[in-house]
């Protein structure tokens, strides 16, 4: 891929003689972002430092949740640097925007935003070292090598490590990042290795590595009570009881600023240890103004879908064709309503942050997938000059897009600021974070679609009832006009009504596509029976010859999508086995965050309704090289487990402005023995760049068990989660 | 009121409410951080750590419950993380996210001292109480059978 950007390669002598490279990208070049004030003019970073003694640091610049960055990342400078990994130690950055570039985690961002800098960085790194050995041998720079951490000149038979040429290296000028040369990928060493996993042997033996772990000295822990109505605020509470409980230190009102996604109204409580805080809400009594959203429930949602249902769309998102006309004159229709919930995030380290305020200045430990917009947020909620306040990056257990939203860390900002000079770590209990999620939206899905005599799809409209006001829809409810099989049909529409919701939503892993891909391929499979056809060949026919359909933000390349669903097809034996009875295969494929996949599962389900996965296919091109193998396979294997959770169980309902759902009791996750016991991960290695791994495999498994379901029994699942058609694990 | 155990092999007192939860004694009197808080209710198992060789969940187990007992957690599992299963775990880049992974490592370390040689089946209703949000089952899995053969090879190698 030709590089559209321009790096800037800063170097400096660190302490100890250590070699400092960095790279930034020039702003100038950066592709403008209308309304974003232009930057510095270069943005110099720190990523690589060279001990004397050859030790090796890197800097992760991203969050880390649990999605190998913290590894992938490191190792692509690596890679171009020729380093012994055994000499690598890595250290996470602090939040700098202007000295890293951008440190968000989500949407499968991290590693196609990297992949080019990362590589230029490790390569300038070598160019340097390279240089510098040339000039200590008076040889030229083309006779040397390096490997592991090493300069080689083969024709006489010297070489010298890393660290004796890092002082000297550190005083030539850079090279030009856009001029360096780098490795062709068949020379890479450490790329596509699975190399041992950073903070894997801290995790093993309980090292205190994660935000909750997080402590300093004299340090009180809070917890923080709010409205169960989202948006209510609290009017009074009995403060003097509670301050008076045993270990309590404070207690107090927080008005909020009427952002929940910032500070919501509530009651702070402090304490010398976080269990007094929380025992302490036992004998908490508020009073709260809860406010219009009270009068919501998942019920009064449903009946209002099945009202818009009855009545003319909203709006239009698109239309090809004449939907309608051939929906009419189709040789076959088919007509079905799709529904699906809220779902929270429920990653297993709830929300947490550790702040300390003193002289005017903020300090922030925080497990945000977005510390940069944190920063910002806290800076507004109190009035606080950014310059003023620092982040500090700290693993987290899960994200899931959860850690996309700052609450936590502005909460614990706020409390801290009352306690000038005291840290104080906010932590949330389990059902602090569950009733108070940016939850998936829930969904309604009307599709009636059409093929001809000859079984093609020819006319496909969707009334999409979903969340929002008008026509704006609420965060991550919407579907784009460019959704998968638009393009592919001749007659297409999609419509759509919103209700409106005073339920917080947000991104879950794939956001939108985690539940249209369901409705989309579970329909589609209904199609290819109405057409007599093979669920696979009708869905090879849909896509076409291979080719690229669209622009932009539609682009769609059906032959990417064609290769993996013809492998996938391949390696699960689909059409080529027989199976018993009451056992069946289902497909399903999804693009989105720039990868394609396509997956099948084998499942049985017996006459009480009882679901066995007993494999999943899962074929994936995510470009041109798979960073760390292993890692890579583990997020597919996660990805299906929790798409396994989401069809089977999980829902958020809504009651009096409420949520119902407090505890993995009620908002269950798959178990051990409910996992399908094999799981085959394949990628297909395309001639793209490398792109995201976190969220793509996850969306085509829910169609692909759903319709495996219809394949082994004959009951189309059309609601969400399948416990309330009546199913459950084997 | 003072109410003494031995954590990790260590006899420690502790002056705390009868009732405080053994899982945040460890955490936040002790500064114990490798046993994790998930749900606080007997739900996931993050809080999985020995009592007297049998696995609990400390978030539900009151300290009083265990005094004058034994309590191992995961950074008592083995002096510098060489447990098979620890072992084990790092072979097949087990956790993800890894915060759940303490407590699945004291489920199956306890599975593994009453039963050597588990099968699948014994293996997944043994760790039934472990939730892995991340979805790293058939891997925990997989490292477990693993870490009973590097356990049974080491029992052999010392017989022999
Ligand atoms: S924290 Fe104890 S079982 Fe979940
Ligand atoms: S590795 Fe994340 S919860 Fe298990």
């Amino acid at each position: 891929m030709k590089s559209t950007r321009r790096f800037f390669l800063q170097v400096s002598a660190g302490a100890t003689g250590a070699l400092i490279l960095g790279g930034g990208i020039a702003q100038a070049q950066r592709p403008g972002r209308p309304g974003r004030p232009a930057g510095p003019a270069i943005l110099p970073s720190a990523f690589i430092q060279i001990a004397p003694t050859g030790m090796v640091t890197l800097t992760a610049k991203n969050p880390e949740m649990g999605q190998g960055i913290k590894t992938a990342l490191p190792m692509i400078i690596a890679d171009e640097l020729d380093l012994d990994w055994k000499m690598v130690t890595v250290v996470q950055a602090d939040l700098n925007e202007a000295k890293y570039g951008s440190q968000s985690a989500g949407g499968s961002r991290s590693t196609p935003n990297n992949w080019d800098l990362l590589r230029r960085i490790g390569a300038s790194g070598r160019l340097m070292l390279v240089t510098a050995a040339a000039q200590t041998w008076n040889v030229p720079a083309a006779e040397l090598t390096t490997e592991l951490g090493r300069v080689h000149h083969k024709a006489s038979g010297r070489s010298v490590g890393y660290g004796e040429l890092a002082a000297a290296a550190a005083a030539l000028p850079p090279p030009d990042l856009n001029q360096v040369k780098l490795k062709d990928p068949k020379d890479y060493k450490l790329i596509g290795k699975s190399l041992p996993i950073v903070d894997l042997p801290a995790m093993v033996s309980g090292k205190p590595i994660y935000s909750i772990d997080f402590k300093l000295p004299g340090m009180l822990y809070a917890v923080y009570e709010k409205c169960p109505v989202f948006n209510g605020k609290a009017v009074s509470a009995n403060l003097d009881e509670i301050k008076a409980l045993p270990g309590i230190k404070t207690a107090f009102l927080v008005e909020g600023n009427g952002d929940i996604s910032s500070l919501a109204s509530g009651v702070a409580i402090v304490a010398s240890k976080w269990w007094y805080a929380n025992e302490a809400r036992k004998k908490l009594k508020v009073e709260w103004n809860e406010g219009p959203n009270a009068a919501h429930s998942t019920a009064g949602y449903n009946a209002k879908a099945q009202e818009l249902f009855a009545q003319k769309p909203g709006f239009s998102i698109r239309k090809d064709g004449d939907p309608e006309a051939a929906l009419a004159s189709a040789a076959k229709t088919v007509d079905a309503k799709y529904t699906f919930p809220f779902i929270s995030h429920a990653q297993l380290e709830p929300g947490n942050c550790t702040a300390k305020f003193e002289n005017g200045k903020l300090e922030l430990w925080a497990p945000s997938q977005t510390p940069g917009r944190g920063l910002q947020m806290a800076s507004q909620a109190l009035g606080l000059p950014p310059a003023d306040i620092t982040v500090h990056q700290l693993r987290t257990g899960g994200g899931f897009g959860r850690r996309l939203a700052n609450d936590y860390l502005v909460e614990a900002a706020w409390i801290a600021k009352q306690l000038p000079g005291t840290p104080v770590k906010l932590l949330w209990n389990r059902e602090d974070d569950m009733r108070h999620d940016f939850y998936r939206p829930g969904g309604y899905q009307h599709m009636r679609g059409g093929v001809d005599a000859a079984g093609k799809l020819v006319a496909w409209h969707d009334h999409f009832v979903s969340f929002g006001e008008g026509d704006k829809f609420v965060s991550s409810s919407n579907i784009a006009p460019g959704e998968f099989p638009a393009q592919f049909v001749p007659n297409f529409g999609v419509e759509a009504t919103l209700i409106p919701t005073g339920v917080p939503t947000g991104p879950l892993r794939a956001p939108r596509s985690n539940s249209l891909a369901w409705v989309i391929h579970s329909f589609i499979d209904e199609l290819a029976h109405a057409a007599g056809k093979d669920p696979v060949q009708f869905r090879l026919d849909l896509l076409g010859e291979p080719r690229v359909v669209g622009k932009g933000m539609e682009t769609y390349n059906a032959g990417r999508m064609r290769a993996v669903l013809e492998s996938v097809a391949e390696r699960s034996g689909w059409g080529k086995r027989t199976l018993p009875k009451g056992r069946g295969l289902g497909v399903g494929f999804h693009y989105s965050h720039s990868g394609y996949f396509a997956e099948v599962a084998e499942v049985s389900v017996d006459a009480q309704n009882r679901v066995k996965v007993h494999k999943v296919w899962a074929v994936g091109d995510v470009g041109s090289q798979i960073i760390h193998p292993s890692s890579a396979a583990n997020q597919v294997e996660g990805a299906i487990i929790d798409g396994l959770s989401e069809l089977m169980n999980q829902e958020i309902t809504i009651a009096k402005g409420r949520t119902v759902q407090s505890n993995y009791h009620q908002h269950q996750a798959v178990r051990m023995r409910q996992a399908p016991p094999e799981i085959d991960v394949h990628f297909i290695k395309s001639d793209n760049p490398p792109t995201g791994l976190g969220e793509p495999p996850l969306p085509p498994l829910l169609p692909a068990v759903s319709n495996a379901i219809f394949a082994a029994c004959g009951k189309r699942v059309r609601t969400l989660p399948l416990v309330k058609e009546g199913f459950r694990w084997a | 009121m003072a109410i003494r155990l031995n954590v990790n092999g260590k006899p420690v007192s502790v002056d705390v409410p009868a009732n405080m939860p053994l899982l945040w004694v460890l955490r936040d009197e002790l500064e114990q951080c490798g046993t994790k808080f998930g749900c606080g209710a007997g739900l996931c198992g993050a809080c999985t750590v020995h009592q007297d060789g049998v696995p609990v969940r400390s978030c539900v187990t009151p300290v009083s419950a265990v005094a004058g007992k034994s309590v191992t957690t995961i950074e008592g599992l083995s002096p510098n993380a060489t447990h098979p299963l620890q072992q084990a775990w790092l072979e097949f880049d087990v956790p993800q996210c890894g915060y759940c992974q303490a407590g699945q490592i004291m489920t199956a370390a306890a599975l593994l001292e009453k039963n050597p040689k588990p099968t699948d089946a014994e293996i997944d209703a043994a760790m039934d109480g472990n939730l892995c949000r991340c979805g790293t089952y058939i891997r925990i899995r997989k490292a477990i059978h693993r870490a009973a053969e590097l356990t049974r090879a080491a029992k052999t190698n010392r017989e022999e």
